[in-house]
């Protein structure tokens, strides 16, 4: 892209057989031939690059739109929604004139080739977004996959991961409260590190991605722009890793939380006094998105001049000033009366800030440098009419002799002691170990709402120091479940994130997913992707929490292997009063354990064939929403009632995993008794979904039953909480010291 | 009456409206205290909270030192208002000298965030007066640098004088020297530690305990005599 002579629109139009790069940028031949098409001329050097960035698969879902609409089309009516999919993060209506916006993003390819950097510029991607909407960030999670935890190279990507995370987000104040930590082997070229955050704010103060009202003033604040991150978003995300390829490092973006903070507390500051008519965050893409959307979300044009932009290196060319993703910028829309206050605002918080362009009454995009016309695009061309691909999708060869591999036939313990070991073993594996190594270094105290965090079964933040007003949110997600059967496996992740929310004593409200998948030109994987997505979007439909908004990750696999197909599933739940909160931790000696749901066998993906026989094959859980749903019910009633004082989900790693998470954060042991009609290996280790183990205390258990019999959900007395050890009676006894040493000693020993 | 407690926000900073919270839950009043503000509204005591001022650019503290409304924390401090730093609170005061000794990176390298247990060494000071010398308490720590250094005098000093407020219990989270949290002043009026007491005070979030509160209540009942 040469800077001489300079090319504006006109000299484009002199000049249509000039060769522009459109394949250096990512571009297909016939995308290239659209875009001229539109323009009834060649692009000049800074509309391509617009569209390039915009049309790439990260920025346009190209691959993925004609299957995401079922989230809109099968959506379930839902009064809690106030804003769904398609704006920076959906917004849910939780009460008291509050409302809560919340999303997951992935940023998986800058975080394999700079952990740190990847990992800590996802987190101020995601809160960008949520502030965006015109709330305050209130917490962050981080459902993270690597590849095999012994593996070299994971100890190059995990410790720069979870240093970065930390280092951005305690540096912006957010408490850190959930997500989740899974190894296996089918990450290892391709981590995920996803991230989500949840953001609080009153009803009336919900702003919106749009630019309208002519002569209102257009404002880049925040970071000056440099050139970082130049084609993050259609070469990083959107392509394979090849070996062959040059170093992709410098297409990552560096991030300063610091001047984040600073971006927060003014931005909610100037929408306190109602200063913004339309806002956008600068993340993939830069300006070449913020400008496109809020042009053609408004009801105007816009018109922008790009020598205004503060840069960090004045030897930029315009085309990299619109590409650039230098981070911690925002764009705002102001009413001209309100400019001069909204600069006093941002230079009160030390934060850079300049009119850089203003809204027409036209419906044109125009773009200027130097004195010249670089850009003049219809916006909505660059923004949202990218192309969209019917990717051919085909259930892969493998796929029959995968499912007929059951898991269910593998050799089990034949005695008591191998019982024991296997036991043992599966909860000192890194899976199911415990990962405080990892979440202690996050923040999960500051804002000083946090009520609960990792390793609960959901995070929960008080939202009204009044009321006790609360929300929670789990993420979850089983990549082994979905390569087995994506459609089922998509469900099951949507099913544990609800019974997580539920069992802390929350409801389930609305969804936001992150789909991470491989290379959408492959059939299978694109078979896979649209499997998960119509499983989940059934689901949602069914369970009656809408998809507000997320992220899709594709292009994950080195070479020919993409990862296990993974989507991840964050579920957003609200609580009356945060008092009436289930922690996981047994309190009392003496309570009556009890185990609700079904007991099926059922081992397929399952911890247990992975940790002792490496196996993966078989059919995944059966799910039965309708169970989920009520099972859900009857966690929340009983919280509510004060019928039960600790619970946990059951999941990977089943019934002995979650006990021995409960006894060991709570102190207090456990005798279990396997019920009848099942055998001790099926009872402890199992992953049946729909089910949870609750403490009953004894005057509540009276009670409890007559709930559970009135439903009809099966609720199986297994034992009481007791001692010092885990004993299965006629099994084995394992003190809470060995257990402890086995479960919290692995994540250290392999990473520290 | 009650007493008025300033709270400085310093760009980065991250806890001062818990902090502020923590104030009102036992009692006093806060007072938000801006950086760029010399004026400290005549308020009875200061409280510079935890974060991230100026990112902890150059080094934590090292800038927040300079700020407008440090100049008037520092002479009113040398002449008795009470002040207590807490986390980055701490490392601006021994930036600006009105506490001995410096505190480096964290000797694993790593951000801690854990429920931490101390002893109260010194319950005389005017933010610790509600505990009982020798009273084993947990306050949540979280922090990157908070490994406390002094020279070998100085901290012979300290434990001499009985300057030593806190102690790390158990496990030292930091590397810090004698396993120091906190420490004050000669006069007892400006004191400085590393956990949060400001998340230690409401049963319900946090870790849970109310370990926290004897630190404001101790200095709501040295203002209003209670």
């Amino acid at each position: 892209m040469s800077r001489t002579p300079l090319d504006t629109v006109e000299h484009a139009t002199a000049t249509p057989d000039v060769e522009l790069p459109w394949a250096e940028l990512g571009l297909k031949k016939d995308e290239y031939e659209r875009i001229v098409e539109i323009l009834g001329r060649r692009p000049t050097g800074a509309e391509l690059a617009m569209y390039s960035v915009m049309w790439s698969e990260h920025c346009s879902y190209k691959s993925s739109k004609v299957h995401l609409r079922q989230f809109g089309e099968k959506a379930p009516e839902s009064d809690a929604l106030l804003v769904g999919i398609g704006e920076n993060a959906g917004v849910v209506d939780v009460g008291h004139g509050y409302a809560v916006t919340f999303k997951v993003e992935s940023h998986n390819h800058p975080s394999y080739v700079e952990p740190y950097q990847g990992a800590a510029t996802g987190v101020g991607g995601i809160v960008r977004d949520i502030i965006a909407m015109g709330a305050r960030p209130v917490a962050v999670v981080d459902p993270l996959r690597f590849g095999a935890a012994d593996h070299p190279d994971t100890k190059r990507v995990l410790p720069g991961v979870v240093a970065g995370i930390g280092g951005y987000g305690n540096c912006l104040g957010l408490p850190n409260i959930g997500g989740e930590v899974v190894f296996d082997s089918c990450y290892q070229g391709n981590p995920l590190v996803n991230a989500g955050a949840i953001g609080v704010m009153r009803h009336e103060d919900i702003h919106l991605a749009k630019a309208s009202g002519a002569g209102n003033k257009v404002i880049l604040y925040g970071a000056r722009t440099g050139g970082d991150g130049i084609g993050g978003a259609s070469i990083l995300a959107s392509e394979t890793f090849d070996d062959a390829k040059p170093s992709k490092r410098p297409a990552v973006q560096v991030g300063d939380p610091f001047q984040e903070k600073l971006l927060i507390e003014c931005t909610l500051e100037a929408f306190q006094e109602k200063l913004v008519v339309g806002i956008q965050d600068l993340g993939a893409a830069g300006l070449s998105c913020a400008t496109s959307e809020l042009a053609s979300n408004g009801s105007g044009g816009m018109r922008v001049t790009l020598d205004d932009v503060p840069l960090r290196d004045s030897t930029l060319s315009p085309e990299e000033i619109l590409m650039s993703e230098s981070q911690e910028r925002m764009c705002a829309v102001v009413e001209p009366e309100k400019v001069d206050r909204f600069l006093e605002i941002c230079e009160k918080w030390d934060v850079i800030a300049t009119v850089i362009g203003e809204v027409t009454d036209g419906d044109r995009l125009e773009i200027y440098w130097h004195g010249g016309k670089i850009v003049d695009v219809d916006p909505r061309t660059v923004a949202h009419d990218g192309p969209v691909y019917e990717r051919p999708y085909a259930r892969p060869s493998w796929q029959d002799e995968l499912q007929a591999d059951d898991a269910n036939k593998l050799p089990r313990p034949e005695t008591s002691e191998e019982l024991k070991d296997q036991v043992l073993k599966l909860v000192a594996s890194p899976n199911q170990a415990s990962k405080s190594w990892i979440t202690s270094q996050y923040d999960h105290f500051v804002q000083g709402n946090t009520v609960l965090a990792q390793p609960e079964d959901s995070g929960m933040i008080r939202v009204d120091e009044e009321s006790g007003l609360g929300v929670a949110i789990a993420t979850d997600g089983n990549g082994r479940y979905a390569k087995l059967d994506p459609y089922t496996g998509a469900q099951l992740a949507l099913a544990e994130a609800y019974r997580n929310v539920a069992t802390t004593g929350a409801k389930p409200l609305a969804v936001s997913d992150c789909l991470n998948f491989g290379s959408p030109e492959d059939p299978a994987v694109m078979w896979q992707f649209a499997e998960a997505v119509r499983g989940l979007a059934d689901a949602c439909r069914q369970l009656g929490t809408p998809v507000t908004g997320g992220n899709v990750s594709l292009y994950n696999q080195t070479g020919e292997t993409a990862i296990h197909p993974t989507p991840v599933v964050a579920v957003l739940g609200v609580i009356d009063d945060v008092a009436r909160r289930t922690p996981v931790a047994f309190q009392e000696e003496g309570q009556l354990l009890y185990l609700l749901g079904d007991t099926r066998e059922e081992f397929g993906g399952s911890a247990w064939s992975q940790v002792i026989h490496d196996h993966l094959g078989g059919l995944p859980p059966q799910v039965d929403l309708e169970r989920e749903r009520l099972l859900a019910e009857i966690l929340i009633s009983a919280s509510r009632d004060g019928m039960i004082d600790s619970a946990h989900d059951l999941s990977d790693g089943g019934l002995i995993q979650a006990v021995v998470e409960s006894a060991l954060l709570g102190g207090k042991g456990a005798r279990l008794v396997v019920p009848d009609g099942l055998d001790a290996f099926t009872f402890l280790l199992s992953e049946s979904a729909g089910r949870a183990v609750v403490a009953v205390p004894r005057s509540e258990e009276v009670r409890f039953n007559d709930m559970c019999g009135a439903r009809g959900l099966p609720a199986t007395r297994i034992g009481v909480v007791d001692g010092d050890s885990v004993e299965v009676q006629g099994e084995f006894q394992l003190s809470l010291e060995e257990l402890r040493k086995a479960h919290e000693e692995t994540i250290p020993a392999l990473l520290a | 009456m009650t007493a008025r407690i300033g709270v400085v926000t310093f760009p980065g900073s991250l806890d001062d409206r818990d902090t502020q919270r923590a104030i009102r839950l036992a009692g006093a009043e806060p007072v938000a205290l801006w950086h760029k503000d010399k004026d400290l509204k005549q308020v009875d005591a200061v409280v510079l909270p935890g974060g991230f001022s100026y990112g902890d650019y150059l080094r934590a503290g090292a800038i927040s030192r300079f700020s407008p409304v440090m100049e008037t924390v520092v002479e009113q401090a040398k002449a008795g208002l009470p002040v207590l730093g807490i986390c980055n609170g701490f490392q601006v005061l021994t930036e600006a000298h009105l506490l001995p000794g410096a505190m480096l990176g964290n000797d694993h390298l790593h951000f801690i965030c854990r429920d931490q247990k101390l002893r109260v060494e010194n319950a005389t000071t005017s933010w610790t007066s509600d505990y009982e010398a020798g009273q084993e308490i947990h306050i949540p720590l979280k922090n990157m640098d908070g490994r406390y250094v002094a020279d070998e005098y100085t901290l012979d000093q300290l434990e001499a004088e009985g300057r030593v407020a806190f102690r790390y219990l158990d496990f030292n989270p930091n590397g810090s020297l004698r396993d120091i949290a906190g420490i004050t002043n000669e006069a007892g009026n400006v004191v400085g530690l590393m956990p949060h007491p400001e998340h230690a005070v409401e049963p319900l979030v946090g870790t849970g305990r109310t370990d926290g509160l004897p630190f404001f209540t101790s200095i709501l009942k040295k203002l209003v005599g209670a």
